[in-house]
C-alpha cells in the first residue's frame, strides 16, 4: 500500500529523514517509535504532502505521493493529530462533518450518504453522545475521540496517528488503542501510528519501526525491536525488558541511573 | 433550524429598518411616501437624499461585517477586522492619492480601484508581518495600529502639500461618513461588493476547514496557502469598495461577527449571512443617527461606530479568556 525507498526529506536547510526504506501492507498495524527529533512526525508530514520536497521514492498505491492531488489523497489517507488549536467553538457534529470535505463539491450539500458516514464514524469512535457539545469545551479524552471520528468520516484506507494518546491517562489510552485495534481487525483499516509509550507500541502493533536520527535503526516484530540493546542504543537510557505475563508481549522498564550503578544484581536480572 | 429563523428575522428587521429610516430626518416626512407622494420636495428628499445614503450604509455595513468575519476565520483570531488590521487605512491612503493626483481623479473607476489596491497592499503587509508570529492577537493588533498610523501619516503628508479645496472632501474619508455619497458611486461599488460577498458564502465550507489550521486543512484536501491568498484578495476588494464610498468606518467588522457568532455559532455559512444582514442593519441605523441627532449639523458615522465599537472592543479585551 505504502512503499518508501531511499526517502530523504526535511525543512529548507535541515535534512530530517535520511535515506529510509520500508513498506506498509494492506491491513497492517505499524508503530513508529523513536526519541524526540528522530523524524517520526516529519515522516508523516512527508507522506501527507505537508513537507512537499523529498528525494527518493514515496509510493502510495503505486503512485508517487507528489503526483497525488491533495483532495484525492484526503479520500485515501486521514490523519489524527496529537492536538489541534480550536479557534472557534464548533459543535462536535459539525466538526466531524468536516471530514467529508474531500468528497463534497463547492456547491454541493451533504447527501444522505455523507450523513451516514458521519454517524457511523461518531458511533465507532464512541462520540455519538457528544454530538451537540462544543469542541472548545471537551476534555482531552473526548477531544481525541472526536479527532478520530473526523478522520474516520473521511473513510480513509490508511489512517495515520501522531501520538494520539500522549495527553491521556492510561484508561483513555487503552480505550483509544482498543478502538484502533478493532478498526484494524474488523474493517481491515491499515494503521500507522507514532507512539511514545514503548509498551503501548509493543502491545498493539504487529510491526514496529524504530527511528534514530532520521534513519531506521531497526524494523520488525515487537519482540525483535524492543530489546534492551536496541532501546539503550537509541534512547541512551538503561532499561530492562521483560515479558508481559498476560499478553506475552515485551515490556520495557526504564531503570534509574543511581540504582543501576549501585545495584549489580540488576545486570543479571535483565536477561 | 434556529439559524434559518434568525436569518429570516434579520431580513424582516432589515426591511423594517430601511423603511423607518427613510422617514427620519430633519425634514419631517409622513409615511405616506410608502404609497407614493405627489409632493415634489418630499419625494426629492426621499429618493435623492435619503435613499442613496441608506443604500450606501446598507452595502458598506454588509461588506464590512462580511470582511470582518472572513478575516477572523482565516487568521483564526476573533480580533481581526479591516479597521483594526489597518486594511481600511491602506484603502484610505489609496483614496487620498486618487483625489489629489490629477491623472487619477479624472478617471471614474479610479477611486474604488485605488481603495482596493491600498487595501490589498495592507493585507499583504499584515500577512507578512504576522505570519512569523502565527497570527497572534498581539502581532495582529500591533501591526494594524502601526500600519494605520503610517497610512494616516502619509495621508496627512498629502494634505499638507495639496490645496485646501481638495482636502475638504478627503477629510471625510478619514472620519468615515456617507455625506458625499451619490448614485453613480453606489452603482460602481455595488456589483463587485455583492459578488465578493457571494463568493465568500460559496467558499464557506473551505473557510471552516481553514480555521482548523493549515496542516489539518491540507489533510482534509484543501490547499491552505492558495485559498488564503484568494480570500485575502476578495476581502480587500470588499473593503476597498466600502472605503471608496464611506472612508474609514471602524469596528463594524469586529463587533457584528462577534455578536452573531454567539447567536448562530461559528459555522461560516450561517455566520456570514447573519453578519452581512446585521451589519447592514447596524450601519443604516448608525448613519440615520449620525445625520439626525444634532441636525442640521451632521456627525460622521465613523464617530458613532468608533465609540460604540471601541467600547465593545475594550470589553472584549477585558472579558476574553484567551486572546
Amino acid at each position: 500500500m505504502l512503499k518508501v525507498s531511499n526517502l530523504s526529506s526535511g525543512y529548507q536547510a535541515k535534512e530530517i529523514i535520511r535515506n529510509i526504506s520500508f513498506a506498509v501492507n494492506q491491513g497492517e498495524f505499524v508503530g513508529v517509535i523513536g526519541p524526540n527529533g528522530s523524524g517520526k512526525t516529519t515522516l508523516f508530514r512527508t507522506i501527507t504532502k505537508i513537507v512537499s520536497e523529498y528525494t527518493g521514492s514515496l509510493l502510495y498505491k503505486e503512485r508517487e505521493i507528489s503526483a497525488w492531488p491533495v483532495r484525492a489523497l484526503a479520500r485515501e489517507i486521514a490523519v489524527v493529530p496529537q492536538f489541534l488549536i480550536m479557534a472557534f467553538p464548533f459543535k462536535v457534529y459539525d466538526f466531524v462533518a468536516m471530514g467529508r470535505t474531500p468528497y463534497l463539491g463547492r456547491f454541493e450539500m451533504g447527501s444522505e450518504e455523507d450523513e451516514k458516514a458521519i454517524k457511523e464514524a461518531m458511533e465507532l469512535s464512541g462520540c455519538s453522545g457528544l454530538r451537540e457539545r462544543v469542541v472548545t469545551e471537551l476534555s482531552g479524552g473526548e477531544l481525541q475521540r472526536v479527532f478520530l471520528a473526523q478522520a474516520l468520516a473521511q473513510e480513509p484506507k490508511l489512517l495515520l496517528l501522531d501520538e494520539p494518546t500522549s495527553h491521556l491517562d492510561i484508561g483513555h489510552q487503552v480505550e483509544i488503542m482498543h478502538l484502533l485495534k478493532r478498526f484494524n481487525k474488523d474493517k481491515g483499516l491499515t494503521i500507522v501510528i507514532i507512539l511514545h509509550d514503548l509498551n503501548t507500541a509493543g502491545e498493539y502493533c504487529n510491526r514496529l519501526l524504530l527511528l534514530d536520527e532520521g534513519r531506521i535503526y531497526k524494523a520488525g516484530s515487537p519482540s525483535e525491536v524492543l530489546t534492551y540493546q536496541n532501546i539503550e542504543a537509541v534512547y541512551k537510557t538503561v532499561v530492562v525488558v521483560k515479558e508481559n505475563p498476560i499478553s506475552g508481549r515485551p515490556y520495557v522498564m526504564p531503570i534509574p541511573m543511581d540504582r543501576w550503578e549501585t545495584n549489580v544484581k540488576t545486570k543479571e536480572q535483565r536477561r | 433550524m434556529k439559524k434559518a429563523l434568525v436569518i429570516i428575522l434579520l431580513v424582516i428587521l432589515l426591511i423594517t429598518t430601511v423603511i423607518v429610516c427613510l422617514g427620519i430626518g430633519p425634514t419631517g416626512i409622513s409615511y405616506k411616501y410608502l404609497s407614493g407622494t405627489d409632493n415634489d420636495t418630499e419625494s426629492k428628499i426621499i429618493y435623492e437624499v435619503r435613499l442613496p445614503r441608506i443604500l450606501g450604509a446598507l452595502l458598506v455595513g454588509l461588506g464590512l461585517a462580511m470582511a470582518g468575519s472572513v478575516l477572523q476565520a482565516i487568521l483564526r483570531n476573533p480580533l481581526a477586522e479591516p479597521y483594526t488590521l489597518g486594511i481600511s487605512g491602506g484603502a484610505v491612503l489609496g483614496v487620498a492619492l486618487c483625489l489629489v493626483v490629477p491623472f487619477l481623479s479624472a478617471v471614474k473607476f479610479s477611486l474604488p480601484l485605488m481603495a482596493f489596491l491600498g487595501a490589498l497592499a495592507s493585507v499583504v503587509l499584515v500577512y507578512l508581518i504576522t505570519s512569523r508570529h502565527h497570527f497572534s492577537a498581539s502581532s495582529l493588533i500591533l501591526s494594524g495600529v502601526v500600519l494605520s498610523f503610517i497610512c494616516s501619516s502619509i495621508v496627512l503628508l498629502i494634505f499638507s502639500i495639496s490645496k485646501p479645496t481638495e482636502i475638504q472632501s478627503t477629510l471625510f474619508f478619514l472620519m468615515g461618513s456617507f455625506a458625499t455619497i451619490d448614485y453613480p458611486i453606489i452603482k460602481i461599488i455595488a456589483s463587485p461588493l455583492i459578488a465578493g460577498a457571494l463568493v465568500l458564502v460559496f467558499f464557506s465550507r473551505d473557510i471552516d476547514v481553514l480555521t482548523l489550521g493549515d496542516e489539518k486543512a491540507s489533510h482534509l484536501g484543501i490547499a491552505p496557502h492558495r485559498l488564503r491568498a484568494f480570500l485575502f484578495i476578495v476581502t480587500s476588494l470588499i473593503t476597498g469598495c466600502c472605503v471608496a464610498v464611506s472612508g474609514m468606518v471602524g469596528f463594524v467588522g469586529l463587533m457584528i461577527p462577534h455578536i452573531m457568532r454567539s447567536i448562530v455559532g461559528p459555522q461560516s455559512r450561517g455566520l456570514f449571512i447573519a453578519s452581512a444582514l446585521s451589519g447592514a442593519i447596524f450601519l443604516v441605523v448608525s448613519d440615520t443617527l449620525a445625520r439626525s441627532v444634532i441636525a442640521p449639523v451632521e456627525l460622521p458615522v465613523g464617530v458613532i461606530t468608533g465609540i460604540v465599537g471601541g467600547v465593545f472592543f475594550i470589553g472584549l479585551l477585558i472579558n476574553a479568556k484567551s486572546i
